[in-house]
């Protein structure tokens, strides 16, 4: 098990040089320069300035020389400095975002898990049931729904219409005056939208997926054998069955990490959330490269945690693979 | 069954079928059934209610949302095909290169599928948009670009499955070369799931087409497109509804149209992979 942890782990290392080469290409190979903006609607801004903000900020070395001096960085720990107005190390504008993202990220696999596993379950032990109909509906719709409308959709009816839920931010203005547990209520109460639009994307995959397997698992032999043995179908099900079905979609889970941190962008943007994915937005838009970079590798590295993790429980899991 | 019988007994993949065929009458005849100039503002009736006059309303500038609507239709069209187009020629080629040839230049293209993999690709998308301008090629592109790895991997595998059959090692045996086996006996018995592939593959891209406009980074107004009028609802979110709701609700049904289609070519194409 250790040696396949470290041999996962080793591997990780190469995959994630290249994805921090393509990056890099992408992003300078571009032709907008970050600078440009700082200089562009500027008319005091001399060509000899230009040249100084670019040899400032090592823009005007060779694109190799640029990445080396980043890796070198890298390897200490340093994601370099942002361009923005603020000049703060990269590291530290990220650290203190990323606590909110990955909470929300979270708890929207934990919703995701709780609902969508009984459901296609239930639709898989039930086939062709209204049940089964009902979710084969949903879930498709599901598919299709662009997650930022129904954002929208959710702020209107429940933020203004009803005025049952907070639609931005995370903290109410009057929150330094809370208890600690009106505190943690008035967090949650503002979670609450954010954490279901992040989950609901995967919901309508994993149950589709769960039931699909579940409908597999019922037809093999040792279901058939647990049945003739004469165990109730509570315990065919819940005990031989689930078990067997729910091992591949421990993978699922881990390969819809990206589709959840990608989509963080989003609901941070409209809910006014303080988390990595509000900065990635604004270091976008201000074209501030070192930010930039630090927030796609670590999203990268977030990735691969999830799919090593995903694989690590797989191995614990099913004894099968630990062998082979 | 044939092909065609199979789709036709499927009401399922015929609505999906009407949907799409609805849009393109839609986009083709967008100038004769927009009843306003998408571009006229009219600033004595800003934010108008929906009414009989306005069916969807109007925009923060008076503009009439139905109109727009109707023109905003061309755009995801554009997008959906091109962007796809795209990402399913690169994903063909790739996976075609790497399924029959094997080897180490199989190891080399996977491994960069991987690498592409990891990204959150709405990341990706983010990142390369915004730092070239953002115009409606570059979002095509852009968009293509980050979305051929599903349609590697899917055209490696077939081509893995079908370069040991008989009718291969026939054709190697007449003296044909690489690249007729490729393109003329192996790739037209990929050609189904190719199929599946690209019409799923529209869905998802006027899916981001239409977040990345709602975030301004993508279609620029005054062009409209329906996820820069969701822009506007956002802003206009404790008053205007209607700019909210059927934006997306032409998005949902489009997204719907495609899905139901491709699920329908491939229910009928391949009835073992029927669910």
């Amino acid at each position: 098990m250790t040696r396949y942890l470290i041999k996962r782990i080793l591997f990780m290392i190469p995959l994630l040089l290249g994805i921090t080469i393509i990056c890099f290409a992408v992003m300078h190979l571009a032709p907008g320069k970050p600078t440009d903006l700082q200089t562009q609607m500027n008319p005091k801004a001399s060509a000899e300035m230009k040249e100084r903000l670019l040899s400032l900020y090592e823009l005007d070395k060779p694109l190799h020389v640029q990445y080396v001096s980043w890796l070198k960085k890298l390897a200490r720990g340093d994601l370099g400095t942002s361009f923005s107005s603020d000049h703060r190390p990269v590291a530290d504008k990220i650290l203190e975002r990323l606590p909110i993202t990955i909470l929300i990220n979270v708890l929207s696999l934990l919703i995701i898990i709780a609902v969508a596993v009984p459901i296609g379950v239930l639709s898989a032990v039930y086939q062709d049931s209204l049940f089964d109909k009902v979710t084969a509906v949903v879930v498709f719709v599901g598919f299709a729904v662009p997650t930022f409308w129904l954002a929208l959709l959710l702020m209107i009816f429940f933020g203004i219409h009803l005025g049952w839920l907070p639609i931005s931010g995370l903290r109410s203005l009057n929150y330094e005056y809370l208890s600690t547990w009106a505190q943690l209520a008035d967090l949650a109460g503002h979670l609450v939208l954010p954490v279901f639009i992040s989950a609901f994307g995967g919901l309508a995959g994993l149950s589709r997926y769960m039931r699909a397997n579940m409908l597999e698992v019922i037809r093999q032999d040792y279901i058939l054998t647990a049945r003739a043995k004469g165990l109730s179908e509570r315990q065919v099900i819940y005990k031989h069955a689930l078990r067997n079905a729910l091992l591949p979609a421990i993978t699922i889970l881990g390969l819809s990490v990206p589709g959840l941190i990608g989509g963080s962008v989003i609901f941070e943007t409209i809910f006014a959330i303080p988390g990595m994915g509000q900065l990635f937005y604004m270091s976008v838009m201000a074209r501030d490269y070192p930010t930039v970079m630090g927030i796609l590798l670590i999203g990268a590295v977030l990735t691969l945690l999830g799919n090593l993790i995903a694989d690590v429980s797989y191995a614990v899991a099913d004894p099968r693979i630990r062998i082979s | 069954m044939t092909f065609w019988e199979m789709f036709y007994k499927n009401k399922l993949a015929l609505a999906g079928c009407g949907i799409v065929a609805l849009l393109f009458v839609v986009s083709l005849f967008a100038p004769l059934l927009a009843p306003y100039d998408p571009g006229a503002i009219d600033l004595k009736n800003v934010l108008a209610p929906p009414s009989a006059g306005h069916w969807f309303g109007t925009d923060q500038l008076g503009r009439d949302v139905l109109s727009r609507m109707i023109w905003g239709a061309r755009i995801s069209l554009k997008v959906g095909f091109v962007a796809t187009g795209l990402a399913i020629l690169i994903g063909t080629i790739l996976g075609a290169v790497a399924g029959y040839y094997g080897g180490w230049i199989d190891a080399l293209i996977m491994r960069f599928v991987d690498i592409m993999l990891c990204f959150p690709t709405f990341f990706l998308i983010l990142a390369v948009i915004a730092f070239l301008e953002p115009s409606i090629w570059n979002i095509m592109i852009v968009i293509g670009l980050t979305g051929w790895m599903g349609v590697t991997r899917l055209v490696r595998a077939d081509f893995i499955s079908l370069r040991e059959r008989d009718f291969v090692t026939a054709a190697r045996a007449i003296g044909a070369g690489d690249g007729r086996i490729i393109f003329l006996h192996i790739l037209p018995n990929a050609l189904a799931s190719i199929l599946v592939a690209a019409t799923l593959g529209i869905a998802g891209a006027i899916l981001t087409e239409s977040a990345l406009s709602f975030l301004g980074i993508g279609v620029q107004p005054p062009t409209p497109s329906w996820g820069n009028i969701l822009t506007a609802g956002k802003d206009n979110i404790d008053i205007a509804w209607w700019l909210s709701l059927y934006p997306g609700l032409a998005i949902l049904i489009t997204v719907v149209g495609y899905n139901l289609l491709g699920e329908g070519i491939r229910d009928a194409s391949d009835p073992r992979l029927k669910r």
